[in-house]
């Protein structure tokens, strides 16, 4: 969902800008002067991020004389607003239930200096929870923004090109054979896994192409929905219902033995993605050309980005079931807040944990006695999201 | 054929071939062709038919068959009457409408993967099930017909009108379709969590079957397929209009808007009665139209006809095999097409160059 920017809003946005920020030189180090022209030239605001201006301005800090780290401003804002939401409402959530806790309780049982009572429902009971939460809603955002980076396409999440219907179908195997959950999280990792080996292997020819690996996926996951499908058929109810609840994406009654596997993977494949893919994918974005010209490896680039992504997606779904809509929404919500280019990856991991997390507590709370599974909420939300979102750009004449 | 030109050397009797145009076969040649293509699709659905009615716990060959179909004193009258009759028909049907749909979805959208179940419809249609099923009690089969419909009606409405009405793009009706989906699905399975009554009559119907077809059913979604069935047909050269272009299609006497709610009613009647009857069969509709683009080419005039009568051969091949292979049991129709129909479609992706990829 690339909104075409036309001409003349292309013009109302350069034509500012050269007068203002835009034309002093990023890292120039003493910008005291410049300080009231932002207020000046402040842009209307507008929605979709391909129709901004790309980036904002770009900032360079120097900590030391060898080392210049490069960053923009907004991107860096989204990105700490994102994560101090999610982690301001991850302690709400901890406080929250039938034993309520303060936030400045939480944060010292957390500490380590509550009372026994407390250390208790903190660190045993509801921490886990919330932590699996924010973990798998950072891993499921990042895999979806790595997809719809080298997709590109909106819709190229991981939801979408069968990699959760194969986590799905490992887990239902284990369902259906009355395995643990530790087996079933097992179950979910492999069936994601072997999945995107299948759809790699299928749409390789030459390199992965975006739209090669989407009718792939989407042939895939059809296959897989039928399996899927069939399986429920076998189980007993009981099972049945457990399945179900599974597959809607649950995060009710996780403990420290579910989360530590997905905390292990995201430590693991969140640098991998971030540090060592993600300018490399920004200028894959350009065109595969012009990222060649630029000395990017583009293929070998993508394998290991599209295999952490499915990783991080697998390990994500073994923990919290596949969470409907997050891989989908928060890369494009992160993308509109931080208005930059490329695959925003940091932006999208802190917005999918911000969103898993208050999705989570409003699945605990929103809904009087009754406590629905998170993915009901993610799912309920995103389509409304998706739907006002296309509302709002039609009424904008835009895409 | 003039005199200067040297006459072709032909040691047959049969009249010289006329000169070859530059590209591709004569006109003439490739209507025949198609034209006994279509014939042969139509005798392999016949002889589908019958088997589908010969086969099962007792085995019939095709002169019990035809006695069973005609002779009320014959001993196969009930077997194929009471239960293999209207599971065909309703095969036939549901094929015929999957097919179709499918094919009008993927030239209406320019989507390659347009499918009534990424555009939400198979999606609306089981909403509208599930809360029939928990919130009104509803048990009876033939009930979730009107349900469906309805649930398919709306949802296909919002995807118009979400996705953009008069200036719909392909990408803006997948999205819409993708977002509704999503979210519909959600509160199916959010029923089917709270309910176990729903849950155990949701996981078989979802799954999708012609098992439990009767006579009554068939009766009750054959009007609806029917009528949608001719809009489509009707809709072929007006969509062929509209593949090169809004601006295109009205140069040449094509209505863009008109086509597209009328492509939307027929898709809605199509899918709506086919999901009611048989449950979300999400796959023949994707896949149908690919394979028979790789056939006919891109003309609807020959693609819609083709898919009509290629998808329902999917569909009852599919039925005939997973009463095969489940047995004693059976494999719903729903798993066979989507396990069989799912390296099919791969295998067509991977060898045709599909839009580009």
């Amino acid at each position: 969902m690339k909104p075409v920017t036309t001409e003349k809003t292309a013009r109302e946005k350069t034509a500012p800008q050269r007068t203002g920020t835009g034309g002093a030189p990023a890292g120039t180090g003493a910008d005291g002067p410049s300080g009231p022209a932002p207020a000046r030239v402040r842009r209307p605001r507008r929605l979709g991020g391909a129709g901004a201006p790309p980036g904002g301005t770009l900032r360079t800090l120097r900590p030391l004389p060898a080392v210049s780290l490069r960053y923009r401003p907004r991107t860096l804002a989204a990105a700490a607003g994102c994560l101090f939401a999610a982690l301001a409402v991850g302690v709400l959530s901890v406080g929250s239930g039938e034993f309520p806790i303060g936030p400045a309780e939480v944060l010292r049982t957390i500490a380590g200096s509550g009372t026994p009572a407390q250390d208790f429902i903190v660190n045993e009971l509801r921490l886990p929870r919330v932590i699996a939460a924010l973990l798998a809603g950072a891993a499921l955002a990042l895999s979806g923004a790595v997809f719809q980076s080298v997709v590109r396409n909106p819709l190229g999440s991981p939801d979408l090109l069968g990699l959760t219907q194969g986590a799905s179908t490992g887990a239902l195997v284990v369902v259906i054979t009355g395995g643990s959950s530790a087996a079933l999280a097992g179950g979910a990792v492999a069936g994601g896994l072997l999945t995107g080996l299948l759809i790699f292997a299928l749409a390789w020819r030459q390199g992965l192409h975006g739209l090669r690996l989407v009718l792939i996926g989407i042939g895939v996951m059809a296959m897989l929905t039928g399996v899927n499908g069939y399986l429920l058929t076998r189980a007993k109810l009981m099972e049945a219902s457990r399945a179900v609840l599974w597959l809607t994406g649950s995060l009710d009654g996780r403990g420290w033995a579910e989360v530590t596997p997905l905390l292990i993977a995201v430590t693991v494949l969140l640098p991998v993605t971030v540090v060592g893919c993600g300018r490399a994918l920004r200028m894959a974005e350009m065109g595969d050309d012009a990222a060649h010209a630029l000395g990017i490896r583009v293929e070998r680039v993508r394998l290991v980005a599209l295999g952490s992504a499915v990783a991080l997606a697998s390990f994500a779904a073994a923990c919290a079931g596949p969470v409907a809509f997050v891989a989908l929404t928060a890369p494009q919500l992160a993308k509109r807040l931080t208005k930059a280019p490329g695959p925003n990856l940091v932006p999208a991991a802190c917005m999918g944990a911000a969103l898993l997390v208050c999705a989570d507590w409003a699945a605990q709370n929103a809904f009087g006695a009754r406590q629905l599974p998170v993915g009901v909420v993610t799912g309920l939300l995103g389509g409304g999201y998706l739907v006002w979102l296309l509302a709002r750009q039609r009424r904008a004449g835009r895409l | 054929m003039s005199v200067t030109e040297p006459s072709p050397a032909t040691r047959s009797t049969t009249p010289a071939p006329p000169p070859r145009p530059p590209a591709g076969r004569p006109a003439g040649a490739r209507w025949a062709l198609r034209a006994a293509g279509l014939a042969g699709a139509l005798v392999l659905l016949l002889a589908l038919t019958v088997l589908s009615l010969g086969f099962g716990a007792r085995p019939l060959t095709a002169a019990e068959v035809w006695h069973g179909l005609l002779d009320s004193d014959s001993a196969a009258y009930h077997v194929v009457h009471g239960m293999r009759l209207p599971r065909t028909l309703l095969g036939l049907l549901v094929g015929v409408a999957l097919g179709l749909a499918g094919g009008v979805m993927q030239a209406l959208t320019r989507n390659p993967l347009a499918d009534p179940g990424l555009l939400g419809i198979n999606a609306g249609a089981s909403a509208a099930v599930v809360t029939a099923i928990t919130f009104l009690g509803v048990t009876a089969f033939t009930g979730y017909v009107w349900f469906a419909l309805a649930g398919a009606a709306v949802v296909s409405a919002l995807v118009y009108t979400v996705g953009g009405g008069r200036g719909a793009t392909p990408a803006r009706l997948a999205l819409a379709g993708a977002a509704l989906n999503a979210a519909l699905y959600s509160y199916v399975n959010a029923a089917m969590i709270l309910n176990t009554v729903s849950l155990d009559r949701m996981r078989f119907w979802t799954v999708g079957s012609l098992a439990s077809a009767q006579t009554d059913t068939v009766m009750k979604v054959l009007p609806f397929i029917a009528s949608g069935v001719l809009v489509s047909l009707a809709l072929a050269r007006p969509l062929n209009a509209l593949a090169l272009g809004d601006d295109q299609a009205r140069a040449l006497g094509a209505r863009p808007a008109r086509v597209r709610v009328a492509s939307i009613v027929a898709v809605t009647l199509l899918c709506g009665a086919a999901t009611a009857a048989a449950g979300p069969i999400v796959f023949v509709g994707l896949m149908v139209p690919h394979l028979v683009r790789a056939l006919t080419g891109p003309d609807l005039r020959w693609m819609l006809p083709y898919c009509a009568v290629l998808a329902p051969v999917l569909l009852l091949g599919a039925d005939v095999l997973g009463r095969l292979l489940g047995r004693p049991g059976e494999l719903q129709v729903g798993i066979v097409t989507a396990v069989l129909g799912g390296p099919l479609f791969l295998y067509v992706l991977r060898r045709r160059k599909v839009a580009g990829a």
